[in-house]
């Protein structure tokens, strides 16, 4: 990956995340954390998978990023935790992986087509996962912090 | 103000904020969380409430009998959960009276605050155009990704405003956005079908389901989460019936 290639995915991600805020309409204040939410997530994801971590590992790291992520920033700017990882979400979503699953079913290569619904799922699950860890440390650092008060 | 109308007055606030937080995409879990928060926070302590996607059940420690809230349609406008969250704060730290937290609430449903239909449009357009340059690395078609995106979009809110299923305008939208793809390559304005149309239909996505229905999974909401999950999995047959549909033509 070049420079360019990355600040052009880099400014890709952001654009899209927020453009899926204003679609889902979010509170305009929330917006550029969301982005910035999205874009990490996403890094994460890309360099795990440039890193020979495979897809399903940088999927699982990218969601907890975005989980971990997102509920600081909700404590900090006291909002609900889903205006930051629902639009965060979007771009880890498998649209390249589930629209060659659509295309074989409907030319009729089957074989071809279950590869990638096992892909799909795969990507599916190990984000469920990554926010399954991430409210993991949610969790700790809560009883961390009454423990400390 | 008698025991027994304050405790309408609490049950009446308690339900209309969980049925408009429900209604407008949040987590079961966060609805839960407010309405026992807006009851303790009014003077009334083990108050015990009962939330699903479909319809909520409130009861306090009172003479008064358990109400029902019915959720009767579900759409995205995350603004609103947002702005039931601040009121429920600032009822906590008593800067505004029960009775001014229920007026602002009544009123909250006939007050939309959507952007604009064309900054939606431009949206949409900013998540086709850069997702499919994001994914598939190819920056030639950017522009005519964008137009079909922005298309899509157009149609599926026009059909959500007329038909009101949203099923049929996501596969509405989707089938356009395959025609349009077809059409565009076949008259030379981009190079691969397949590029436009998964970046075209990413608006379409249904991120708020999605996401909702894991943390309510997790949350052990093991009624909500799994009807959400549903929900977003038909949306997803429905954009994936549409453009099956189209490439069959190819």
């Amino acid at each position: 990956m070049t420079i360019t290639e990355f600040l052009i995915e880099s400014i890709g991600t952001y654009t899209a995340t927020v453009a899926f805020g204003i679609l889902v309409n979010i509170p305009r204040k929330a917006l550029n954390t969301g982005g910035l939410i999205g874009l990490l997530g996403y890094l994460i994801y890309r360099f795990t998978v440039l890193g020979g971590g495979g897809y399903v590992v940088g999927n699982l790291l990218g969601a907890m990023a975005i989980g971990v992520a997102s509920l600081q920033f909700a404590r900090m700017k006291r909002m609900p935790m889903i205006l930051f990882n629902i639009p965060a979400l979007v771009p880890l979503v498998p649209g390249g992986q589930a629209y060659q699953m659509i295309k074989n079913f409907a030319l009729g290569q089957n074989t071809v087509a279950f590869t990638y619904l096992i892909q799909v799922i795969m990507i599916a699950g190990s984000i469920a996962f990554g926010f399954l860890l991430s409210e993991l440390v949610n969790r700790v650092q809560q009883r961390f912090w009454q423990q400390r008060r | 103000m008698n025991r027994e109308e304050h405790d309408q007055l609490i049950l009446h606030t308690a339900l209309t904020a969980g049925r408009i937080m429900l209604e407008n995409g949040s987590e079961i879990e966060r609805v839960e969380d407010t309405m026992i928060r807006i009851a303790k926070n009014a003077g009334v302590e083990g108050s015990q409430v009962f939330v699903t996607i479909t319809g909520i059940l409130m009861a306090l420690n009172g003479e008064l009998g358990a109400q029902i809230e019915p959720i009767k349609k579900r759409i995205f406008d995350l603004e609103k959960v947002s702005v039931v969250n601040d009121l429920s704060r600032q009822f906590a730290v008593k800067k505004i009276s029960l009775q001014q937290f229920a007026n602002r609430l009544d009123h909250l449903d006939s007050e939309t605050k959507y952007f604009p239909f064309w900054l939606q449009l431009f949206a949409a357009a900013l998540v086709s155009g850069p997702l499919e340059v994001v994914f598939r690395h190819n920056l030639p078609d950017f522009w005519i990704t964008c137009v079909i995106g922005m298309l899509g979009w157009w149609v599926y809110y026009v059909l959500n405003k007329f038909i009101q299923i949203r099923f049929l305008s996501e596969f509405a939208a989707s089938a356009t956005i395959g025609i349009l793809a077809l059409v565009g390559v076949h008259y030379g304005l981009g190079n691969s079908v397949d590029d436009i149309i998964i970046g075209g239909v990413m608006p379409l996505v249904p991120g708020v389901p999605l996401t909702n229905s894991v943390r309510d999974v997790l949350a052990g909401n093991l009624v909500s989460g799994p009807a959400r999950g549903i929900e977003a999995l038909v949306s997803a047959a429905a954009i994936g019936f549409g453009i099956a549909m189209v490439l069959q033509f190819l």
